[in-house]
């Protein structure tokens, strides 16, 4: 398979360990993975506080970029939401949506595409807490949420499983926001704070060693607050553990 | 950002000392026992509490400040946390309430399904409703707005001589500033919800649907009752506090002219109309005068009984997790020798069943359960939305009563999609959230401010060359990241957390030094 990598804006900038944990780790399977050079942004940050006009230009370049590949996949899963449901600032031509079609969020894409039947590669031995993000949760389904009365399920949890050594405790909480909401974490940034104070808290009391998420957008925020409050817990990305980091 | 001064900018303060240690999730009282009600459990304090946040500050019609007045609930710290536990308990009854049902989410779509159906032919229920109400001997009045309901009432009740009123609580006739409007006409109101009467006692507006007074401490009700019923202001007992308030209440329900109820549901075929209560205050206010008075909004027509029984298992279960309410009183028509009339109110009710992404919005039966849910309700306060409506329901029904006033509201929200989820009757709170900040956006009110930066973050994430430049090494991208990523700067970011650490190189870089050859 020839795979476009979407490493989203901040992921670039802040987290490059996650776009090069992700790209080794889609090599490891045999797929030829593709980086996009001119890549920037999926248009969420403009699409998510109303403005669909100043994220069209932004849409229409990562259509673009990611025209033509068998899958393109994310490590984040807010993008690839953003990509999948509300990627319509632009025409709907044929080529936009055959690339929303194919757009993929990392988790989903090695659960549901790959289903790799073990990692050898991967030993975690750590206490795990898991943080989904509500929207790859709700809206990417990468697992039952508490709200709703049907069968357990968990993609992360699935795959995790598969690493040896990992040992995963679960917070009170399990599925409460933690405060981010994109463009929320500064124009509401004391609720947001309080938020991520709480969930921070509710992991460290879990015995949770390290968090774990698909998303870098939470364990960024996360971070800070558990930073500033002096709550000892490191943050890691999903990719990271899949493709074998020791800590 | 300005709110960081108002008192929440020191992160101690925000953080409740027991945060330090493990959060109290079962409380009990010294001697063991667990104060429990349907409406929420009550904990000793542990502490002298301070002074309860009051609400947003409202100034005439311009935009309410959520946040800023969010920043001094979480600055009040037994306050938040209480309120933040209190309703997380009501969601895990709720959750435990659904698991019971095995056919919980077949539910859920039959009560979506009924409510759209009946608002897709309200005119055609409306109609049916008045013709059946009219042949039990029900008055029927129709009201266009607030205004005309509340004159509508002042009639009815002038008619009868009637000197004071007793009702059960209702989110329409907060809608429609009843109260103040009668105390101007000089007619007593009496709430006899006991949440709702502490509300009024305090001149505040309830902060939640179900538990209008939920953001308040024991502390707190004894403080007001002490100033208007003559408690003693050092004892916070709730026994004492709650028969404090019967004793005083009583009488004047006894002596009530007239009374008047909301409505949960009303029944077309039928003609009837349903009050769900926990307290048994509706039916005292409609059953004690002989005059009873029913406000009910257009939109809580239902078909036929058959779908009530869908609705009923739904409405207390989502709301507190308990599988009933204490009393579902069914009203027919009047008893002999009285007299009962329903006002069927609008209130922008038609004009949003016209708005094609927020009609569904309609189908609400005011269970609250989304306030329950919802992380930002639970440490705001319901009073920080400065309006009839708050959490995720009120983020997308506020806006339709004033699209300026309310239009910072449905940016109070993560998106997290929790409301949806325990939405008993399936309404997309959260999509809508997202579509009211793009219909405010069209409707220019949202500020210069965030208007310019989506405009800079559009230009400069469509411009590869651009971006990368502006990115070029990580602290240039540090130092500039954030501001189209976040788009307020570090400092906001800043104040309670920490920045991102900077790695050396960006994924970029590290491609192009070591992949490049691949590509």
């Amino acid at each position: 398979m020839r795979i476009g990598l979407f490493v989203p804006c901040f992921i670039d900038a802040l987290f490059p360990e996650v776009g090069v944990a992700t790209l080794e780790l889609l090599e490891r399977f045999g797929h030829e993975v593709v980086y996009p050079r001119d890549q920037t942004c999926c248009g969420q940050p403009m699409a998510d506080n109303g403005f669909n006009a100043d994220s069209a230009a932004t849409e229409a370049l990562f259509v673009r970029n990611f025209s033509g590949f068998d899958y393109v996949v994310a490590p984040e899963g807010s993008c690839v939401h953003h990509v999948r449901d509300n990627f319509d600032a632009l025409e709907q031509t044929a080529e936009v949506k055959e690339v929303r079609a194919r757009t993929y969020e990392l988790v989903e894409f090695l659960h549901d595409i790959v289903k790799p039947d073990a990692l050898p590669w991967a030993k975690f031995p750590h206490r795990v807490g898991l943080h989904n993000k509500c929207v790859t949760l709700r809206r990417l389904k990468h697992a039952k949420p508490s709200e709703l009365h049907e069968p357990f399920y968990s993609k992360p949890l699935d795959l995790l499983s598969k690493v040896e050594g990992i040992e995963f405790v679960t917070p009170a909480r399990p599925d409460e926001c933690c405060g981010f909401g994109g463009t929320f974490s500064v124009f509401e940034e004391v609720v947001s704070a309080k938020m991520g104070y709480d969930k921070v808290r509710d992991h460290a009391r879990a015995g949770a060693e390290y968090v774990v998420s698909a998303d870098s957008s939470c364990i960024m925020h996360q971070q800070g607050c558990a930073e500033r409050i002096g709550v000892p817990i490191k943050f890691i990305h999903i990719a990271q553990i899949l493709n074998g980091a020791s800590a | 950002m300005s709110i960081a001064s108002e008192g929440a900018g020191d992160t101690g303060v925000m953080l409740h000392p027991e945060l330090r240690a493990d959060r109290d999730e079962a409380p009990k009282s010294p001697n063991g026992q667990r104060l429990d009600h349907a409406e929420g459990a009550s904990k000793p304090l542990r502490v002298r509490p301070e002074k309860q946040p009051r609400g947003a500050k409202i100034h005439g019609n311009r935009p309410v400040n959520q946040a800023e007045a969010a920043a001094r609930f979480i600055a009040a710290p037994e306050h938040e946390k209480m309120h933040d536990e209190r309703l997380w308990d009501l969601r895990q009854k709720r959750d435990r309430e659904m698991h019971g049902i095995p056919e919980w989410e077949e539910l859920r779509a039959l009560a979506s399904s009924i409510k759209e159906h009946t608002l897709v032919h309200l005119d055609e229920y409306l109609e049916q409703f008045e013709a059946k109400a009219s042949a039990n001997g029900i008055h029927l009045h129709w009201a266009k707005d607030a205004a005309e309901h509340n004159h509508i009432v002042h009639r009815i009740l002038s008619d009868h001589g009637a000197k004071s009123l007793i009702k059960s609580k209702s989110m329409l006739t907060e809608e429609c500033g009843f109260r103040h409007y009668m105390a101007s006409v000089g007619i007593e109101v009496i709430e006899t919800d006991l949440g709702e009467r502490i509300q009024q006692l305090d001149n505040e507006d309830p902060s939640h649907v179900v538990v209008p007074a939920v953001h308040k401490l024991r502390t707190d009700v004894a403080e007001v009752f002490a100033k208007t019923i003559g408690t003693d202001p050092n004892n916070s007992d709730v026994h004492y506090l709650a028969e404090a308030q019967r004793q005083s209440n009583r009488p004047l329900i006894l002596a009530a002219d007239a009374g008047m109820t909301g409505c949960n549901f009303a029944v077309a075929e039928t003609g009837t109309f349903v009050v769900c209560t926990n307290e048994g205050n509706a039916d005292l206010s409609a059953n004690v005068p002989k005059l009873h008075i029913a406000s009910i909004g257009i939109e809580k027509i239902i078909p036929r009984l058959e779908h009530l029984a869908v609705l009923i298992r739904l409405l207390s279960r989502s709301a507190l997790g308990s599988p009933i309410t204490q009393y579902t009183s069914h009203f027919r028509g009047p008893r002999d020798g009285g007299e009962m009339h329903i006002v069927l109110v609008d209130n922008g009710r038609s004009s949003r069943l016209g708005m094609p992404e927020f009609w569904t919005s309609l189908k609400c039966i005011r269970c609250g359960a989304c306030m329950n849910t919802c992380p930002v309700y639970r440490r705001s306060g319901g009073l920080s939305y400065g309006a009839t409506y708050s959490g995720p329901i009120g983020l997308i029904i506020d806006p339709t009563f004033n699209a300026h006033k309310y239009s910072n509201l449905p940016f109070a929200s993560t998106l997290n999609g929790s409301c949806s989820n325990v939405c008993p009757v399936k309404i997309n709170i959260h999509e809508q959230i997202l579509a009211w900040r793009r219909e405010l956006v069209k409707l220019h009110e949202v500020s210069f401010v965030k208007k310019a930066a989506m405009k800079a973050a559009g230009e400069l994430l469509s411009r590869p060359a651009a971006y990368r430049a502006a990115i070029a090494t990580a602290d240039v991208a540090l130092a500039n990241l954030p501001r189209f990523v976040i788009y307020n700067g570090l400092n906001t970011w800043g104040t309670h957390r920490e920045v991102p650490h900077p790695p050396r190189q960006t994924f970029h870089s590290w491609h192009q030094a070591n992949r490049r050859a691949k590509k």
